[in-house]
């Protein structure tokens, strides 16, 4: 039943504790960390990459952290299937390094925004949102500069019939309208999977809604349904 | 003065840019035996600018109490240590970046930021949290939009990316700080209690050497800067800013935590302002020592730097170090790792100089205690500030009370700053337990569940009207602030924001405040272990409301056991704690309902201020209390509306007869808490038992304010008034 992680960590990356935190609080072990100048990876059950700012988020968000030397053997255990989670900057680099479609632009209002969201989760049925149900409503917190997702019609289109996407930005009765829209996101895009639903990437941080200090704790299922999803 | 004086290329006018006077010049001569170089005179004149040497404030600091048991470091080292418990230390400091933040106000910021932190992590305590007191102009005046939207940028961007919470802070707006705003930051980070660095240097032969970023042609003479009034031109002195990259500060923070767990370091100090002379004349001097560098081995950012550019340069995030001799190698490993510049640019000698060589030629040599000792310090002329008359509340005309309260709200003094917080992450780490908006913050220490909490306060209309009070009540407000979450108050970092010292009348200001700071911190065991001068906060003459920010630390033992200021349910009793006799002297209503900034502010009773804050405080670690709120600018009605914004219900109350409503609602009376609690008798008898004030106002519960014979406002409108003013001013 043994449960492992690997948390990547890039200069610059500045949740990687908090999100191994959470995972170990969840699995009762602790993840791998592993700096990104590694050429490969020990077999593991889920590959995280953390929120921050790598490479100071100079070029674009994520831009030269996609072109890291772990990146390509992220890449090929990707292709063979192994999960993969990107938050906040991490979903900036899923982008860039071609994993998932789209880009994250600068907020449509130019300012970096961190405060609760409600998010609407569009489908209980991925193994990483199998805790929650579709159209339930949770609040986590959202923290960056750049978290405007955008996509060509094309892809919008495909991620709304593939049913890829994960979670939208809602009221917290449940509509999904620009008062609800932090940063100016497409279709209220919080978080997006692949096609085969084997990689998310999401704008809130979920390991910030964990434990009873934080402001709701709506992020721990998020967690509990990776971990038991996997560790069987 | 004779030409013999001057070594050759050197004038009058070259030294008097350097911000020495004649009689400094002089002492000068008298160190070395001779005329100073140029690198030796711009070695003198930041290591003598009175942003280095304090020297007219050097006199009065002295006053203030800096020890307790708990206090491992005190003012003197990089930031102030103290004492938390199971084997750890909180290290903290606040320091102003006031001048660069005017010229360029995101940079400024920024480096401020990254300065501070910089002052913390070279101690060996990781940043857990920074906080920020920021005084603006008038919001009527033609740059304070600019000047907040790039303070504001500034501080998130450079703390947002180091992956430090940006967890609280203070604001204020005033006509004096049009030509001067200021931005104050401070850090708190953790460090094993046995594990803390210092900047003495020891061990002749070991390596001094450089690490962190490449050194520039930004920022020099910043500190000189930083050391003069402000006039039109003072624009032009935007190549003195230093430019920030969070980025790299990130990656040397994790470097030095990196090397800091090993045993290689003997000594260790930022290069803040004035840079490299700085940090290595201070090494050298805090362990008796000489030091010799070469400055051929410096990293540098540009080509044909010369020597007085490299000394003088404030390029940021970098650190100076001494290693233990064969360990360099250890050293340098981590810091290429995290990309990182490192060089051994000299050692340590046995001279007592400071001996600098470029290209095999010495460029300057100059003995360091003699230059530490003979650094000036003057004991400025002062005159006593003149006290304001009393202003009866009787005096006062009458208002319609709703009104003023949603006047109150929404003005730039009291509206909300979620438009200023919401740009800081203030959840990094996760360990943030207290979000912005309450009366401290609270963040837990990792892995724990203790936590820290932690304030910055000041009341700059209280100081200019009367510096004593003034000094003190800034103390008692971190103090309560502190307390109103239920920690224990442990200590102060201050940042002295005055006008120039040579003006009798703002050193008059700065003994006042400094006395009031004294017997504050003194009857509540509060001692001061860090802080930062900044004078010649004026422009074209005109010198800023005197602005002594406090910045404090105190304990939690048990995160269950805080409280915030949202009464958790309806139905709560709400007691005010404390002796109301209706100040309206100087207080936020006079000067925003009546237009009045008059009178004399409220006296602090220090012993009634110990009383009920040690009672408050008990009452919360009892959980006889559900919340909790310290009563400040605007008083009672303030702090009832801002319950009730927090905790999204209303509150029904009755006042008390025998005084005027409005002094009772929006006087300013020192040493009060509001507190919401489900067992009110048990508050009475506890009180009763301390002998404080304790007065039932009324209850928590439905979505309106009500107040008895006076009026109704709702909570939506309250909230609209509150949170309308900074996204509109912002916008407008």
């Amino acid at each position: 039943m043994a449960f492992r992680a690997a948390v990547i960590v890039f200069p610059g990356s500045n949740c990687d504790r908090d999100i191994a935190v959470a995972l170990q609080k969840t699995a009762g072990q602790p993840p791998l960390m592993v700096w990104h100048t590694e050429t490969s990876l020990p077999k593991v059950d889920l590959i995280v990459l953390p929120g921050g700012f790598s490479y100071g988020d100079y070029l674009r968000c994520g831009a030269m952290a996609a072109q890291s030397p772990i990146m390509r053997e992220i890449k090929s255990r990707s292709d063979a299937g192994v999960p993969i989670l990107g938050v906040c900057n991490g979903f900036q680099i899923l982008c860039e390094a071609g994993l998932l479609p789209g880009v994250l632009l600068r907020n449509a209002q130019l300012k970096f925004i961190c405060r609760d969201v409600t998010l609407k989760v569009e489908t209980g049925q991925s193994l990483f949102t199998n805790r929650y149900e579709a159209g339930q409503i949770i609040r986590i917190p959202i923290a960056h500069a750049d978290g405007n997702y955008f996509a060509d019609a094309q892809i919008l289109d495909q991620l709304e019939s593939e049913n890829s996407i994960a979670f939208r930005y809602s009221t917290p009765e449940g509509k999904i309208d620009t008062s609800a829209n932090p940063n100016g996101a497409a279709k209220n895009i919080a978080g997006i999977f692949n096609k085969h639903k084997t990689i998310l990437g999401l704008m809130p941080h979920p390991e910030r809604a964990y434990d009873s200090i934080h402001n709701g704790i709506d992020g721990r299922p998020f967690f509990e349904g990776i971990v038991q999803a996997l560790a069987a | 003065m004779d030409a013999t004086v001057y070594s050759k290329g050197i004038t009058a006018d070259i030294v008097k840019a350097h911000g020495l006077n004649t009689e400094e010049y002089e002492r000068a001569l008298n160190v070395l035996g001779r005329p100073p170089n140029l690198v030796e005179l711009g070695i003198f004149s930041v290591m003598w600018s009175e942003h280095c040497s304090y020297k007219s404030s050097k006199k009065w600091l002295r006053r203030l109490p800096t020890s307790a048991p708990w206090v491992i470091q005190g003012p003197g080292e990089n930031a102030g240590v103290i004492d938390i418990g199971e084997g750890l230390a909180a290290v903290f400091k606040m320091e102003s970046h006031n001048h660069p933040s005017y010229i360029e106000p995101y940079q400024g910021a920024a480096t401020g930021v990254g300065g501070i932190l910089r002052d913390v992590f070279t101690m060996g305590a990781r940043p857990i949290a920074n906080l920020n007191a920021l005084r603006f102009g008038d919001p009527r005046h033609p740059k304070t939009r600019h000047l907040v939207a790039g303070v504001v940028a500034g501080i998130g961007g450079y703390g947002n990316c180091v992956g430090v919470p940006t967890v609280g802070g203070e604001v204020n707006f005033h006509s004096s700080y049009n030509g001067n705003c200021l931005v104050n930051a401070m850090t708190v980070g953790v460090a094993p209690v046995d594990r803390i660095f210092t900047a003495k240097a020891t061990g002749i032969g070991n390596p001094v050497v450089y690490v962190g970023s490449k050194t520039g042609r930004d920022g020099i003479h910043g500190a000189t800067m930083a050391s003069a009034e402000f006039t039109e031109d003072s624009e032009a002195k935007r190549p003195t800013v230093q430019v920030g990259d969070p980025f790299t500060e990130k990656l040397l923070i994790e470097a030095c935590m990196e090397l800091m767990a090993t045993d290689a370091i003997v000594a260790i100090q930022d290069m803040g302002a004035a840079g490299l002379t700085s940090s290595s004349f201070e090494m050298a001097s805090k362990g008796g020592l000489g030091v010799e560098l070469k400055l051929d081995q410096v990293p540098c950012r540009e080509d044909r730097m010369t020597p007085y550019e490299i000394m003088l340069s404030e390029s940021q995030e970098r650190m100076l170090m001494i290693l233990k001799p064969g360990r360099e190698t250890v050293a340098e490993d981590i810091f290429r790792k995290w990309q990182l510049d490192f060089a051994v640019i000299g050692h340590l000698t046995d001279t007592g100089r400071m001996v600098l060589r470029s290209h095999n030629e010495i460029v300057a040599d100059l003995p360091i205690d003699p230059l530490a000792e003979a650094a000036p310090e003057y004991d400025r002329p002062w005159v006593k500030t003149p006290a304001l008359p009393t202003i009866a509340a009787s005096t006062i005309t009458e208002v319609d009370p709703m009104a003023a309260l949603r006047k109150l709200m929404h003005c730039p003094d009291v509206a909300s700053r979620r438009w200023i917080w919401e740009q800081y992450d203030h959840m990094v780490g996760t360990d943030t337990a207290a979000r912005l908006g309450g009366d401290a913050a609270v963040v837990r220490l990792h892995g724990s569940n203790r936590g820290l909490a932690m304030t910055t306060d000041c009341t700059p209309r209280y100081v200019q009207a009367d510096p004593q009070q003034g000094g003190r009540q800034a103390i008692v407000e971190a103090w309560r602030n502190l307390t109103a979450v239920g920690a224990l108050p442990l200590a102060v970092t201050d940042n002295m924001n005055f006008g120039n010292p040579e003006r009798p009348e703002i050193m008059g200001q700065f003994v006042g405040a400094i006395e009031g700071m004294r017997e504050a911190c003194l009857a509540l065991d509060f001692p001061v272990i860090s802080g930062n001068v900044s004078l010649y906060n004026e422009t074209e003459g005109k010198a800023i409301l005197p602005t002594p920010a406090i910045g404090a630390v105190g304990l939690i033992k048990d995160l269950s056991k805080i409280v915030s200021i949202a009464p958790p349910e309806s139905g709560l009793t709400l007691v005010l704690l404390g002796k109301t006799d209706g100040w309206l002297g100087c207080s936020l209503y006079l000067r925003e309902i009546h237009g009045r900034e008059e009178g004399a502010p409220p006296p602090v009773d220090l012993s009634a201020e110990r009383k009920v804050g040690d009672l408050v405080r008990n009452l919360i670690h009892q959980g006889t209390i559900s919340a909790c709120h310290d009563l400040s600018d605007g008083g009672l009605a303030i702090a009832l509306a801002e319950m009730c914004l927090a905790g999204n219900m209303g509150a029904s109350i009755s006042l008390p007869s025998g005084i005027p409503p409005h002094a009772f609602l929006f006087g300013e009376d020192q040493a009060r808490y509001l507190v919401a609690t489900a067992v009110a008798p048990k508050v009475l008898e506890a009180a009763t038992k301390s002998g404080v004030t304790a007065l039932i106002l009324g209850q928590s519960g439905g979505d309106s304010l009500k107040l008895d014979k006076l009026g109704i406002i709702s909570v939506d409108e309250l909230r609209q008034a509150h949170e309308s003013w900074l996204p509109g001013f912002m916008a407008s």
